[in-house]
């Protein structure tokens, strides 16, 4: 699936709650499928420290495609980190870098990407562009 | 007997009459800054459309008026914590600001290498990032009175760090993480049988119980507006006249000097000595119409509903599984710092908040107090005057809510 795709199909499914409760249910059962990050790479240099939660980051290059895996001490956090893993991880880095990440506005998350909230979030979409780039110069070498 | 209308008072506060995520507004993070009574806003308003001058320079009859005004608001504000003089009497922007330039202006005066300068657990970053800046610029020592496990400061220990070196003490007299009253009478007490000055950062004490500048004797007191249902950007600081005047200024420039020339600059009079710049006099006289407003209430008459409400909700919250109230002091105003047994702080304060309830979360900007009690952060949910127990009961079902999604 390509990246916009992925991010209609959020928007899709995020678009039979029509109250806070059940998005955010629907968040906490997502944060329980988003695949275990393996325990060495919960460890201080993958940690995205925010103000309020922790997020934990590792990529990895697989055959032209970033593998994202993500964590997070919050659960809610760790939610629209499985989200963002979701839409960004078996992508090429040019695709990650090109595309606009307007899902989270659609579905009424936006607010959890302000700078005010310093739940990690924000710099956990920072730091996944990073890896994109990184691993784009790495193979325009 | 209750001696307050309450739901009087709340037609006095336009913000709380409001719906948020179509709940009604549960506004329990007094802690973090008060509302405004409609007498406030409207007194703002009054300046800007028929009263706005610069004050203390000009001549003419509207900077006449309002020089008058500020310098009147300075007074409530000396009486209200009954300071002996009004030039004694400093407005700032705020407590932080207050603390700044006291801690600046003490330390450049009085302060020395290897020198002491003690401050508590229990401090806000404001109260403790100041001294900390002061001890590396003049390589002092910073000495920190520790809690137990209630949140209470240790006096004994307190007594213990004492020593000739100690310059200065500055503690608060309330806890904004925890709520903690502390005996700051004794704190004064013992510094000054070693004739150490006191300052008490009263940002979370002025809105809740009657302040006494004499009775206390402290040295120094600073307090913040917009946490006693005034305007953002006024603070105070209230120091002894002996202090004051052998402390160098900490900001410069026009209204703080006597006369100026590019040789040699000599400093105005206490208090302009401190109010460099046009100062923020609309805010100053808000501060005053809301202290006008909460004395009308009466500050013990406000201490005595809080109690009720603080006692409710500490019953009602302690009855909830899994949920441990950090700060269990003997005396406490009306804040609660909570955490809930395997939920985050952060999902908890999200689904609150969506609930209509707003308290804060995190670490309070005290980050060595959570150090102390090995956490990262905690919920809290502080309470004023025109809270009721209605709104506790929301908070506690929506805990419950929490407890049913996280657990």
């Amino acid at each position: 699936m390509t990246l916009k795709e992925q991010q209609d199909e959020i928007i899709e499914e995020f678009s039979v709650f029509d109250d806070w409760m059940d998005k955010y249910n629907y968040l906490i059962d997502l944060s329980k499928d988003l695949k275990e990050i393996d325990p060495k790479y919960k460890t201080q240099q993958y940690l995205i420290e925010g103000c309020q939660s922790k997020v934990w980051l590792f990529a990895e290059m697989d055959n032209e495609e970033i593998k994202y895996y993500a964590d997070s001490d919050a659960i809610i956090t760790k939610g629209i980190a499985a989200l963002l893993v979701r839409v960004l991880s078996g992508q090429k880095p040019a695709d990650i870098l090109n595309n606009e990440l307007y899902f989270l506005d659609k579905i009424g998350l936006q607010q959890n990407l302000s700078p005010t909230r310093s739940n990690g979030l924000l710099a956990m979409v920072k730091q996944m562009k990073l890896y994109a780039i990184a691993y784009k110069a790495k193979m325009g070498n | 007997m209750l001696n307050l209308d309450i739901q009087k008072i709340r037609k006095d506060f336009p913000i709380l009459n409001q719906q948020i995520y179509n709940k009604p507004l549960v506004y329990f993070d007094n802690g973090a800054t008060t509302q405004k009574p409609q007498i406030v806003i409207d007194e703002e308003s009054k300046i800007y459309s028929q009263e706005n001058s610069n004050i203390h320079r000009g001549v003419h009859y509207l900077s006449e008026q309002l020089t008058q005004r500020y310098e009147d608001a300075r007074k409530t504000v000396q009486k209200f914590i009954n300071a002996p003089h009004d030039h004694e009497i400093i407005l700032t922007s705020g407590t932080t600001e207050s603390i700044n330039t006291i801690a600046y202006s003490f330390g450049e005066k009085y302060v020395n290498e290897g020198d002491e300068i003690i401050i508590s657990t229990l401090e806000h970053h404001a109260n403790i990032v100041p001294w900390q800046m002061l001890c590396e610029r003049k390589k002092a020592v910073l000495k920190v009175i520790p809690i137990n496990d209630k949140g209470e400061l240790l006096l004994d220990e307190y007594q213990k760090l004492i020593s000739p070196k100690t310059k200065i003490v500055a503690v608060n007299q309330v806890s904004n993480a925890l709520g903690t009253v502390n005996d700051v009478k004794k704190i004064i007490e013992i510094a000054h049988k070693n004739d150490i000055p006191v300052l008490i950062d009263g940002a979370q004490s002025v809105q809740h119980n009657v302040v006494d500048v004499q009775d206390l004797d402290c040295d120094f007191f600073v307090f913040s507006g917009h946490k006693l249902y005034g305007p953002n950007g006024i603070g105070v600081i209230y120091g002894k006249e002996k202090f004051l005047n052998e402390m160098p200024p900490y900001m410069t420039g026009g209204e703080m000097i006597k006369k100026v020339t590019f040789e040699k600059t000599t400093f105005n009079e206490l208090p302009f000595k401190f109010e460099a710049g046009t100062p923020n006099y609309v805010a100053a006289i808000g501060l005053a119409t809301a202290i006008d407003y909460i004395q009308e209430l009466g500050l013990e008459n406000i201490a005595a509903y809080e109690k009720e409400l603080l006692d409710y909700a500490t019953e009602k919250l302690e009855s909830i599984e899994g949920l441990r109230i950090i700060g269990t002091a003997a005396n406490k105003v009306c804040a609660i710092s909570f955490i809930l047994e395997n939920i985050h702080h952060f999902d908890a304060g999200m689904v609150i908040d969506k609930m209509g309830i707003a308290v804060r979360t995190g670490h309070h900007c005290a980050e060595p107090l959570m150090d102390r009690f090995n956490i990262e952060g905690t919920l809290r949910a502080s309470f004023a005057f025109y809270n009721t127990k209605e709104e506790i009961d929301k908070l506690y079902d929506a805990i419950l809510t929490v407890k049913q999604m996280f657990g």
